[in-house]
């Protein structure tokens, strides 16, 4: 372990140091510090790094741990996805609309994480709004993959996943909304978490789809990642929606192993239409893994997985196009009021200036869903999808415990290859979408790298709030596979 | 061609709970701009709504005096459009499922007949901010301090048929409000606010006609002046060959017209659908059984026992108790006099007369109900007549002082004494005596006439009833 540059730590493994008084909060951050300075121009993961702040913060920690007062998190260095709000630090949402908003406020997982003493040291990139699955919708920069510089890190949480891929940080947040989490985790050949809807206050979460967002875990392994979740989850009253379950130490027992376990493969997804052959060879191959291991493998059917994206495509630009119409140029945020000869025409320079072409896409989609004469057919239809989806998930968590596919149908795809092809980009969120639809938790670990040296991820989705089993299944692929000690060759040009 | 106008009422009634309905912001009106808000009414990025319990709590109060069923399951909706005093872009209403409905009220009209107005929904929502606008300077303000501000948007069945039925429904609902206390029902403070449909068909007709909306009825003056003014332009579009339009009207009162609202507010898609930052909102049956116990007598209920208990006329029982405080006001009075109607002759006649002409509420009364209460026992006692007690109450209203304490300073105590009131009568009618002539040959109306002479020669305050005794007697 002593052979590691502080910043390539999982967050377990620094705990431990740091309790062992082996390293310094203060040492940990300039470390981290440090690999940004030398990584981030070549990644361009983060928005905002916040210096100063994480300076602070550290040498908070530092005193914390000196008086016996420190937790799981304390000195932990951390990414937090640019649409998650930090007070006194600017949250953009990667918009130009909101290019210079600082809230007033935390975000519920902030105040969290403060109250565990982690340190932040950057607002990660996304693509705008969390609308988009390769992080090139952001409006001030494309985020690369540090598996392959010129491709996707995936999205829309690609910063916060390229940021930990990279050890530009121990750990981040991001949010998933159809898969937001999961997908960059898997391109990034990092651990990603999206919890049962509920399980996370959404609390300072600037939404994109309400009913889907969660916000999650990125990190190094799945014992990060049950660390991190432990932290962030638990009951909100500023959220209705928030769920009052108490919330074990998930990082417990990860070991206990699957003996027990039944795991479903559906058939609908491992029959799906082009699916990277590599892709199913991975996850083939870990469905071996599993049995080794000593879980039961079944088939399973979700029958109406064809319609989930048509319905997803639906449910969530409706929720968003009313979500988004707060940014009108008049409270706060961009306005472009300088031709405006009247109110509507601030509303549509603001608003044509402000958001970038795939959320005003997506805006326009939305209101049409939801416009008299066509909400019946299309939101309220795709509302009765949703519950189909749902309906199949808790028929196969009657016959098995967690199930299992790939993340995504591909491996990273290169820097504008689908950038003109929006059907193509919402169609490679296929596996990811039906556990927001339904509410499920899921998480994205590594199984395996292309020939052409790029990361796959394996996706396990649990049933409503067995995070614990989750992570108990992925742990104990994780620990057979050993996939996530694979590191991008960046890594080891880290020392530039 | 007889018409038959039709009426449907939508009222906005704000709550007067302490807080907002979806943050911890003040309700208190009158505060400096924009400083009863925070990020959850500013609508600011990520901030979440969370519904303040009071206003269901509220809602289920109305709409159970409305005889309303209430909705085991209601869901939030947003109605979504562009406006700068509303900050998300859309307001938190309710649309497909709203807490209440099929309910109705009765209401009574000037000529004592009662009529049943069903009511559609009830509903709860949030209200929008103020928007200001200083032309000279081409800029508008918002005030957000309103913004969130909890309202009950209560709409009737299209079943009025005149602007005086309107008003009378308004009238009802105002006072259900108050008695209620969820609302101060106050229309020009724009806590009480009332949009109208209204359309005309041939009498007997079953079909609606095309309506229109008249928007900015902010008082009942108005209500029932815009009403009348819509109705007769209407029948006289008709009776032109000319087709009503279906469009929104607004009420310019200083024109005292209806003007087109059309480009402006028309043609909106509101793009309803849940609002799913808020769960559907579950109501148990328990929840409004304890409310409905907690429940003050109401309008109906009190005029009912009005007229068994107190023996009051329908009409009398009606008006007192259309404001929860005159009722009280009546109720403390009749208490401690001897005949309930008496209270109520002096409450509806000098007592309203008095606050009519000092422009003061009930509660707000120069004379107490106990002192007027005392007053009509002095009367009751034969201690005063009628006639001074008017005088009375006069100085009661003036100095504030009490009925007994009057009575003895002026030195206004009634003569019942038959010695006393004796030898004025015999004046009266040794100095009268051609009068005397007349009545004795029949002419028995004169004796009022007597009566007053001796009325005005002991300063009124001879016992009427020992002076017509004694009179009959001695003209007789
Ligand atoms: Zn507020």
């Amino acid at each position: 372990m002593s052979e590691k540059a502080p910043y390539e730590l999982t967050i377990h493994e620094a705990q431990a140091l740091l309790a062992a008084k082996e390293i310094s909060a203060a040492e940990l951050t300039e470390s981290v510090l440090c690999r940004i300075e030398n990584i981030e121009p070549m990644v361009d993961a983060y928005i905002t790094i916040c210096r100063e702040t994480a300076r602070k913060e550290a040498a908070a920690a530092d005193k914390a741990i000196a008086e016996g007062k420190a937790g799981p998190l304390t000195g932990i260095p951390l990414a937090i996805k640019d649409l998650i709000c930090t007070k006194g630090h600017r949250t953009t949402c990667a918009s130009k609309m909101l290019a210079d908003f600082t809230p007033p406020y935390d975000a519920m997982v902030m105040e969290k994480l403060h109250s565990h003493g982690a340190v932040m040291v950057g607002k990660a990139n996304m693509d705008e709004f969390a609308m988009g699955s390769s992080t090139e919708n952001s409006a001030f920069k494309t985020t690369r993959n540090p598996w392959a510089l010129e491709r996707i890190p995936g999205g829309s949480s690609g910063g916060s996943a390229a940021a930990v891929a990279a050890d530009m940080c121990l750990g981040s947040l991001g949010s998933d909304t159809g898969g937001s989490i999961r997908q960059p985790a898997s391109h990034c050949g990092v651990v990603g978490l999206k919890p049962t809807y509920g399980r996370v206050s959404r609390y300072g979460l600037v939404a994109f789809a309400s009913s889907l967002d969660q916000i999650g875990p990125i990190t190094k392994d799945v014992t990060d990642a049950a660390i991190l979740l432990t932290a962030i989850s638990g009951y909100d009253r500023r959220d209705s929606t928030s769920i009052d379950k108490p919330v074990a130490d998930l990082s417990r027992d990860l070991d206990a192993g699957v003996k027990n376990m039944t795991i479903g493969i559906p058939r609908e997804y491992m029959e799906q239409d082009g699916v990277d052959p590599e892709v199913q060879q991975a996850v083939v191959n870990a469905v071996e893994v599993m049995k080794e291991a000593g879980a039961t493998c079944v088939d399973i059917s979700l029958p109406h997985t064809d319609h989930a994206v048509a319905a997803y495509y639906l449910v969530a630009p409706a929720e968003a196009s009313s979500n988004l119409a707060r940014y009108d140029g008049v409270k706060y945020g961009f306005r472009d009021g300088s031709a405006a000869g009247n109110l509507k025409e601030m509303y549509i320079n603001t608003r044509s200036a402000g958001f970038g072409a795939e959320v005003r896409r997506r805006i326009l989609l939305g209101t049409y869903a939801l416009s008299s004469g066509y909400y019946d057919a299309y939101y309220k239809k795709a509302s009765q999808i949703r519950t189909l989806i749902r309906q199949d998930f808790e028929a196969a968590f009657t016959t098995c415990d967690i199930i299992l596919s790939p993340v995504a149908p591909t491996a990273a795809f290169a820097i504008g290859e689908k950038a003109d092809d929006p059907l193509q980009m919402y169609l490679s969120d296929i596996f990811t979408l039906s556990a927001n639809m339904a509410g499920i938790p899921g998480i994205s670990v590594p199984c395996g790298v292309t020939t052409g040296g790029l990361p796959v991820g394996l996706q396990l989705m649990g049933n409503y709030f067995e995070e614990a089993q989750l992570l108990k299944a992925a742990y104990t692929y994780e620990q057979a596979s050993g996939m996530h000690l694979k590191k991008p060759s960046i890594h080891r040009n880290g020392s530039l | 061609m007889a018409f038959e106008p039709v009426i449907g009422l939508e009222v906005h009634a704000q709550l007067k709970t302490r807080t907002k309905i979806f943050c911890g912001c003040s309700t208190k009106f009158g505060a400096p701009p924009n400083t009863h808000v925070c990020p959850v009414c500013l609508g600011m990025p990520g901030v979440l709504p969370v519904l303040n319990q009071k206003v269901v709590e509220y809602a289920i109060r109305m709409a159970l005096a409305t005889n309303c069923r209430i909705a085991g399951e209601s869901r939030f909706a947003r109605k979504n459009y562009f406006y700068p005093d509303l900050p998300k872009g859309y307001q938190i209403s309710q649309y497909e499922m709203p807490i209440a409905e099929h309910g109705h009220i009765h209401i009574t009209l000037s000529d004592g007949a009662v009529r049943k107005i069903g009511i559609t929904r009830i509903h709860m929502e949030e209200d929008a901010g103020k928007s200001s606008h200083d032309p000279s300077r081409a800029v508008s303000f918002v005030d957000y301090n309103r913004t969130g501000v909890p309202l009950l948007e209560i709409v009737s069945e299209p079943e009025m048929h005149s602007p005086e039925e309107a008003g009378a429904y308004l009238r009802r609902l105002r006072s259900l409000l108050r008695y209620l206390d969820i609302s101060d029902g106050n229309m020009e403070e724009g806590s009480f606010r009332c949009d109208a449909n209204i359309s005309i068909r041939e009498k007997g007709a079953a079909e609606l006609g095309t309506r229109t909306e008249l928007k900015n009825l902010n008082s009942f003056r108005f209500v029932e002046k815009a009403l009348a003014y819509e109705i007769k332009r209407q029948i006289e579009m008709v009776k032109d060959g000319e087709k009503v339009v279906q469009e929104t009207l607004l009420w310019d009162v200083n024109q005292n017209r209806s003007v087109s609202m059309r480009g402006k507010e028309e043609a909106h898609d509101y793009r309803y659908f849940p609002d799913p930052d808020l769960l559907p909102l579950v109501i148990e049956e328990e929840m409004v059984a304890r409310i409905g116990k907690s429940l003050p007598e109401l309008p109906d209920q009190k005029k009912e026992r009005f007229v068994t208990h107190y023996g009051l006329p329908e009409y009398d029982a009606d008006i007192l108790t259309a404001g929860r405080d005159l009722a009280a006001y009546f109720e403390c009075c009749a208490r401690q006099v001897k005949n309930p109607k008496t209270a109520s002759n002096w409450i509806m006649g000098e007592l309203t007369a008095l606050l009519n002409a000092c422009g003061k509420t009930i509660d707000e009364s120069p004379v107490s109900a106990e002192d007027l209460a005392k007053l009509i026992a002095l009367m009751e006692d034969g201690v005063i007549s009628g006639k001074i007690a008017k005088a009375v109450f006069s100085d009661m209203a003036e100095t504030g002082k009490a009925p007994d304490e009057i009575v003895a300073e002026k030195g206004l105590v009634q003569v019942s004494d038959a010695s006393a009131v004796e030898p004025v009568i015999d004046r009266i009618i040794a100095a009268h005596t051609a009068e005397v002539e007349k009545y004795r040959g029949g002419n028995t109306k004169l004796l009022g006439f007597f009566v007053g002479q001796v009325m005005k020669e002991t300063g009124g305050k001879a016992n009427p009833r020992l002076v017509n005794e004694l009179l009959s007697k001695k003209l007789g």
